[in-house]
């Protein structure tokens, strides 16, 4: 079933502009993705970075503007049958057929992938089980909670045992317990075989589930590497955020020559500084506060992560 | 959303859960006592075209089962009471007056002569539009449900066209529900004058006139912009039925000649004629060829227009 030897998903300098009355939005402007069959990959990147626009054209709902994207060989443009019977999705928003109960969205999805309707009950069945949504199964869309909804979807996307599954930020709105369940059965569809492609905006979905991550902003690639490779190269900076209840001291400019610092940000009553060598740098930062008469009211030191890595390469808080 | 989600958080959790009662013995990988459930595995039979459309129509006539009685008896009562008032009370409460244009005069059509036909051509073509345009609505709004089967393996023309057949599904039956409705609503002496003269025409109205209007319904559906909706219905359908030949042939209008030339933009009248010309051959009615090869044509041309926008706007 997962024959396709080639890379399960792949891009070459996608693009996508969306044209509306208000004007031409590009939202994704060259993305170059490589997916090998059975990795876990990880699309991050913050609200608008393109994400959902990319995994659309993935899935063939999207049409690209230009560039090509295949995924198991097939391109998503001039096959798109042939890619859609290989591949399940779950999209960002509540996308199950609200005339059907819970039972019927997975029973008709395994009648349309070809399923006899006595194998589609089956099937139906065995993935309420292993979802525990058993006592759901009449339950209406409408009816159930946002976590039930996300079990449901991603059921429905596994019906026709997909080859690649793509997730766009399954676990958002839900709750820590639910998080950690989903993180586990996604871990355990991976250990099986399943090829994952997964948009998120939590740094830590990234750190605690993907083989590889490509950062994403303003629709083009920032970085693309395993995630330890990340936090070894863009990512060894600890990001130290001070916030002063006046202007920013004329004093913090001396940082920027500081011995083991790389860079430092200045921004309304805000600063950053990206150091490998952090020691010391909050108190001169508050010493430069203090010399010029302001106060601190905010300070923040994060270690290298994802999140810094983020941070490094777009300059922005990471907000969900 | 709240009340459901904390039974969730407590009671049984997802993938997870389950998988606790089977291997208790905490497994590195919650699913993996059941390997064969979830992820790659035997292979799928191949989807046909033929056989994921059939599924689509199979998930339509579940959805019609469930909905039965409030889409057809919101489509049964308004013909019904107006073959109550018109080929009953009023005949009854004097044939002299206003009403008296109602009445059977010498010899002459009664008016459920007129009506039947015509009413079972504006339910077939109020309900294969209202079928095609509102659930489209739903599918096409933010949450966009239409992805559930647009992922389907089948190219998006053909789900428009799918969607275009189960809409004249639902307008056949319709027109097939107010047939024996109208047929028997009228007061004594007044009793419409019908018999299938024409299977065959009759049996081309019934299913080009389902489905030209089902596929005019997607088109509208999909170009309009689903706030205006209410306007579809002021500036559409409420024009489009009450100027559409139903409660008078289309010879009839004869006497207001412009009216007759405008009213052959209008759908319905074909419809109509097509029912008049197979159940009522006696009345004079529009020319076979005219109103078959505008049934046929229209088919044609708006199923194609419509399975076009329709995948533009699944498309982004
Ligand atoms: N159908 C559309 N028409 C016009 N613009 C769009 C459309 N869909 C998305 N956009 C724009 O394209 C850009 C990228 O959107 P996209 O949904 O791909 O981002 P995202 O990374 O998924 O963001 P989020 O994390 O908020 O889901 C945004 O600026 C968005 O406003
Ligand atoms: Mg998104």
């Amino acid at each position: 079933m997962t024959a396709s030897p080639g890379p399960a998903v792949r891009t070459v300098d996608l693009h996508k502009t969306y044209t509306s009355p208000r004007g031409d939005v590009p939202a994704v402007r060259g993305i170059d993705l490589e997916v090998r069959p059975g990795e876990f990959f990880g699309l991050l990147g913050p609200n608008g970075a393109g994400k959902s626009t990319t995994i659309g054209m993935l899935t063939t709902l999207v049409v690209p503007t230009s560039g090509t994207a295949e995924v198991c060989g097939f391109d998503v443009a001039r096959r798109p049958v042939e890619v859609k019977r290989r591949i399940g999705m779950v999209s960002q928003n509540n996308t199950l057929d609200a005339d059907l109960t819970a039972f019927e969205n997975l029973e008709f999805r395994g009648r349309y992938f070809g399923l006899g309707a006595r194998d589609a009950r089956r099937r139906a069945e065995e993935l309420l089980e292993l979802f525990g949504l058993t006592d759901r199964r009449k339950g209406v869309p409408f009816e159930m909670s946002g976590g039930q909804v996300k079990r449901l979807m991603i059921a429905r996307a596994l019906v026709h045992r997909p080859e690649v599954l793509f997730l766009d930020e399954p676990t958002a709105g839900l709750d820590p317990q639910n998080r950690a369940n989903l993180w586990e059965l996604l871990r355990g569809l991976q250990s099986r075989g399943q090829t994952i492609l997964l948009t998120t905006h939590y740094m830590e979905e990234a750190e605690a589930l993907c083989d590889r991550v490509a950062v994403v902003d303003h629709g083009t690639v920032l970085a693309s590497d395993t995630v330890e490779g990340l936090k070894g190269s863009a990512g060894t900076d600890t990001v130290i955020t001070v916030s002063f209840d006046g202007a920013v001291p004329e004093g913090v400019h001396a940082l920027d020559r500081r011995e083991g610092v790389s860079r430092i940000e200045v921004g309304d009553g805000q600063v950053r500084v990206f150091a490998r060598s952090p020691a010391g740098v909050l108190g001169e930062l508050v010493a430069a506060g203090a010399a010029a008469g302001v106060g601190v009211t905010d300070a923040a030191q994060l270690r290298p992560s994802l999140e810094t890595v983020f941070l490094t390469l777009t300059g922005r808080e990471y907000r969900d | 959303m709240t009340s459901p989600a904390s039974p969730n958080a407590t009671g049984p959790t997802p993938g997870g859960t389950t998988e606790e009662p089977a291997g208790s013995e905490s497994a590195p990988s919650p699913a993996a006592p059941r390997n064969e459930a979830a992820g790659p595995g035997p292979a799928m039979p191949r989807a046909t075209l033929t056989g994921t459309f059939l599924a689509m129509m199979a998930r339509e006539v579940r959805v019609m089962r469930k909905n039965f009685l409030s889409t057809f008896v919101r489509v049964l009562v308004q013909p019904l009471m107006f073959v109550f008032v018109f080929a009953y009370v009023l005949p009854k409460v004097g044939s002299g007056a206003g009403a008296g244009g109602f009445a059977s005069k010498d010899g002459g059509p009664t008016f459920a002569t007129i009506l039947v036909p015509g009413l079972v051509g504006s339910a077939i073509v109020m309900q294969g539009m209202m079928a095609a345009i509102f659930p489209l609505m739903m599918e096409l709004s933010w949450q966009r449900s239409i992805t559930d089967r647009a992922l389907a393996p089948v190219p998006v023309p053909v789900l428009a066209l799918q969607k275009i057949t189960a809409a004249g599904l639902q307008a056949l039956i319709a027109g097939l529900l107010v047939f024996p409705c109208v047929l028997f609503v009228h007061a004594g002496g007044q009793a419409p004058n019908i018999h299938v003269g024409n299977w065959p025409v009759l049996l081309l109205t019934l299913v080009t006139g389902s489905l030209m209007c089902a596929s005019g319904g997607l088109l509208l559906g999909t170009l309009i912009d689903p706030q205006k909706s209410q306007v579809l219905f002021a500036l559409v359908l409420v024009p489009m039925s009450m100027l559409g030949c139903v409660y008078y042939p289309w010879a009839a209008l004869d006497h207001v000649r412009w009216l007759q030339i405008v009213t052959l933009i209008n759908p319905m009248v074909y419809v109509n004629e097509g029912l008049r010309t197979a159940l009522t051959p006696q009345m004079e009615h529009m020319p076979i060829w005219a109103f078959g090869s505008v049934l046929i044509l229209g088919t044609a041309a708006l199923s194609w227009a419509a399975a076009r926008t329709f995948t533009r706007r699944v498309l982004t």
